[in-house]
């Protein structure tokens, strides 16, 4: 049995590490406005997170995660570039796994760097991959950049393409929008009798959303009823795409013999070999470091570049040791008009702990 | 130790339920004034009853302070995380029948799935500038719902009672509540989404997984089960 002390002990070793590699020790606030979450992570936040409120404040969420309000804190007053360290416990509801922690602890190490984001990212998962090294544990890695490049390329209408963006991190639907508009979907029967003109109502129009929005929304259902469908080359290279699953220079050559008929993702494809040159002049063996393109997909997280998350081979029923990623939009979002490219991961000292005590 | 039956303390389902039961042999009854929540059975030997909100039912079951108990599936949905951990239907009884729906204004001609539903609140948020909310007590069975269907850019607003009337004070764009016939909906200029409902609900008899049950209590259940025939 792993003590609370033990954890938070360990935690300390951690963050004194990154401390050591030149981070800056940080301290977040436990409860976060309610209203910055559900905005960035939409109703969902509230199956995960711990809400909880006064009459005077309003809602508050208990700290899901750190990322947040260091990004906060980082947009208000940092200087540049940044590297911040922090560790203390985070809040998740579990109401679907009783056997998950619902407080546990995470140590953290972010950079906040415009210069270089290719070493940036390498040296954020080269110093989680140091501290877990004695562990063993398996690395996955993705880019969730090279599917937002691919979409955004696609032939066709600047509608499907921020449907598909919108839902990049909602696997099943983001399909289900591909099938249709490729056209391997029949159209609905009240769809169609929709745009033939057929279907009116005399019913007031109550509530906030007007009139003229429902108008402009059927008119947009007829412009996307009007416009070719995806080729289906064009769907088979995003499925290939979708599917690369592979040690890091086996993805790499064969996203770059997709780039070749979807030029669209050559940058990012470049950006990936880039990290992968950073990674292993920082030591990585990335010829055994597994890509997986659709990886870090079903999570909430609002990263948008290099993905990552160390698991245990032995227990593959556990939640991830450590996670990670680049989230540029984050900052962009809570910067109010100012950005900074940022990398950053988390690993739970609890789990390792554990890990070492029955491996 | 007898075997404590939950029944709800008011109203249509209480009576409802004291018919059920009473048609199958066993009586339950009131004891002393309207007002107090205590109660009979007879019938079965060993058993006691326990008027309570129906609300309250599915708590109740799940820390097992009844046995046995009459609610919703509605409500031991909403309310009981893994609720096949915590609780067993027994019996539905064929009554209290309602459907747990999404509804959005007549006059949304353009809105008749789920997947209308999030094209509509995508341009709604890109409008507003705020999330299309939806009304109602439902919580966690509608954000389950939405998050199957690739619903985004919602946001839940609580309603404990009045729900259809939200959407006309513009305090909800559309709600999630439980409907029999739907004659409400239609009255406030609401319509329900053609696909099946988020959950059919009736009263049901349940039986607590954590009560706790002697090896006398053992005899008691099996006559409780004779004489329904179940």
């Amino acid at each position: 049995m792993i003590t609370r002390a033990q954890t938070l002990a360990r935690a300390a070793e951690l963050r004194a590490r990154f401390e050591a590699a030149g981070a800056l020790p940080v301290e977040t606030p436990i409860l976060q406005s309610a209203e910055t979450l559900l905005d960035l992570y939409g109703e969902d936040i509230r199956a995960r997170a711990y809400v909880t409120s006064d009459a005077l404040r309003g809602e508050q969420m208990l700290r899901p995660d750190f990322t947040v309000p260091v990004v906060q804190m980082h947009m208000e007053q940092g200087a540049e570039p940044a590297r911040y360290t922090y560790a203390g416990e985070v809040f998740r509801r579990q109401e679907e796994d009783p056997g998950r922690a619902s407080e546990y602890v995470q140590v953290g190490y972010e950079v906040f760097d415009r210069s270089a984001p290719a070493a940036a990212d390498a040296e954020v998962f080269a110093q989680i991959s140091e501290a877990l090294r004695p562990l063993e544990l398996r690395a996955a890695t993705g880019d969730i950049g090279i599917l937002m490049a691919a979409v955004a390329g696609l032939d066709t209408t600047d509608a499907r393409k921020s449907a598909l963006l919108r839902h990049i991190w909602r696997p099943r639907r983001f399909r289900a929008l591909l099938d249709r508009y490729a056209g391997r979907v029949p159209a609905a029967k009240h769809r169609e009798a929709l745009l033939a003109g057929q279907i009116a109502s005399a019913a007031p129009v109550i509530g906030k959303r007007t009139a003229a929005e429902i108008a402009a929304r059927i008119e947009a259902l007829r412009e996307d009823a009007a416009a070719p469908p995806l080729s289906t080359a064009e769907v088979a290279l995003l499925d290939m795409l979708l599917g690369v699953r592979e040690t890091l220079p086996f993805a790499l050559e064969q996203l770059r013999d997709i780039s070749v008929d979807m030029p669209a993702i050559a940058p990012a494809v470049s950006r990936l070999g880039e990290r992968s040159q950073a990674l292993a002049a920082r030591g990585v063996d990335v010829d055994a470091l597994a890509f997986e393109a659709s990886f870090g997909r079903a999570s909430m997280e609002y990263y948008d570049g290099f993905v990552f998350g160390f698991f245990s081979p032995q227990h593959p029923d556990w939640p991830a040791i450590a996670t990670g990623g680049r989230y540029d939009a984050l900052t962009r979002r809570l910067g109010q008009g100012r950005e900074i490219p940022a990398v950053g991961g988390v690993l739970r000292p609890g789990l390792m702990l554990e890990l070492e005590a029955r491996p | 130790m007898t075997i404590r039956l939950g029944v709800p303390s008011k109203g249509r389902l209480m009576e409802k339920t004291f018919d059920w039961f009473g048609a199958r042999g066993v009586t339950l009854s009131r004891s002393g004034s309207e007002r107090e929540y205590a109660g009979q059975v007879e019938g079965v030997a060993g058993m006691s009853l326990v008027l309570l909100s129906a609300g309250e039912m599915p708590r109740e079951l799940a820390t097992g302070r009844v046995h046995f108990g009459v609610t919703g599936t509605d409500l031991v949905r909403e309310k009981l995380p893994l609720w096949e951990q915590q609780v067993e239907p027994v019996a539905e009884l064929g009554f209290g029948q309602a459907d747990l729906v999404i509804a959005v204004p007549q006059a949304w001609i353009d809105v008749e799935t789920l997947d209308d539903l999030d094209g509509a609140a995508a341009a709604f948020r890109a409008a507003h500038g705020m999330r299309l909310r939806i009304a109602t007590k439902y919580h966690r069975l509608v954000r389950e719902h939405l998050r199957q269907g690739g619903v985004a850019d919602y946001a839940l607003v609580d309603s404990q009672g009045a729900t259809e009337g939200t959407v006309a004070n513009e305090t909800a764009e559309a709600i999630a509540d439980i409907t029999s016939s739907g004659e409400t909906l239609l009255a406030n200029h609401l319509k329900v989404l053609s696909e099946p409902p988020i959950l059919r609900s009736q009263a049901t008899l349940w039986r607590s997984r954590k009560a706790q049950v002697q090896a006398q209590d053992r005899a008691v259940i099996d006559a409780l089960m004779a004489q329904l025939a179940l």
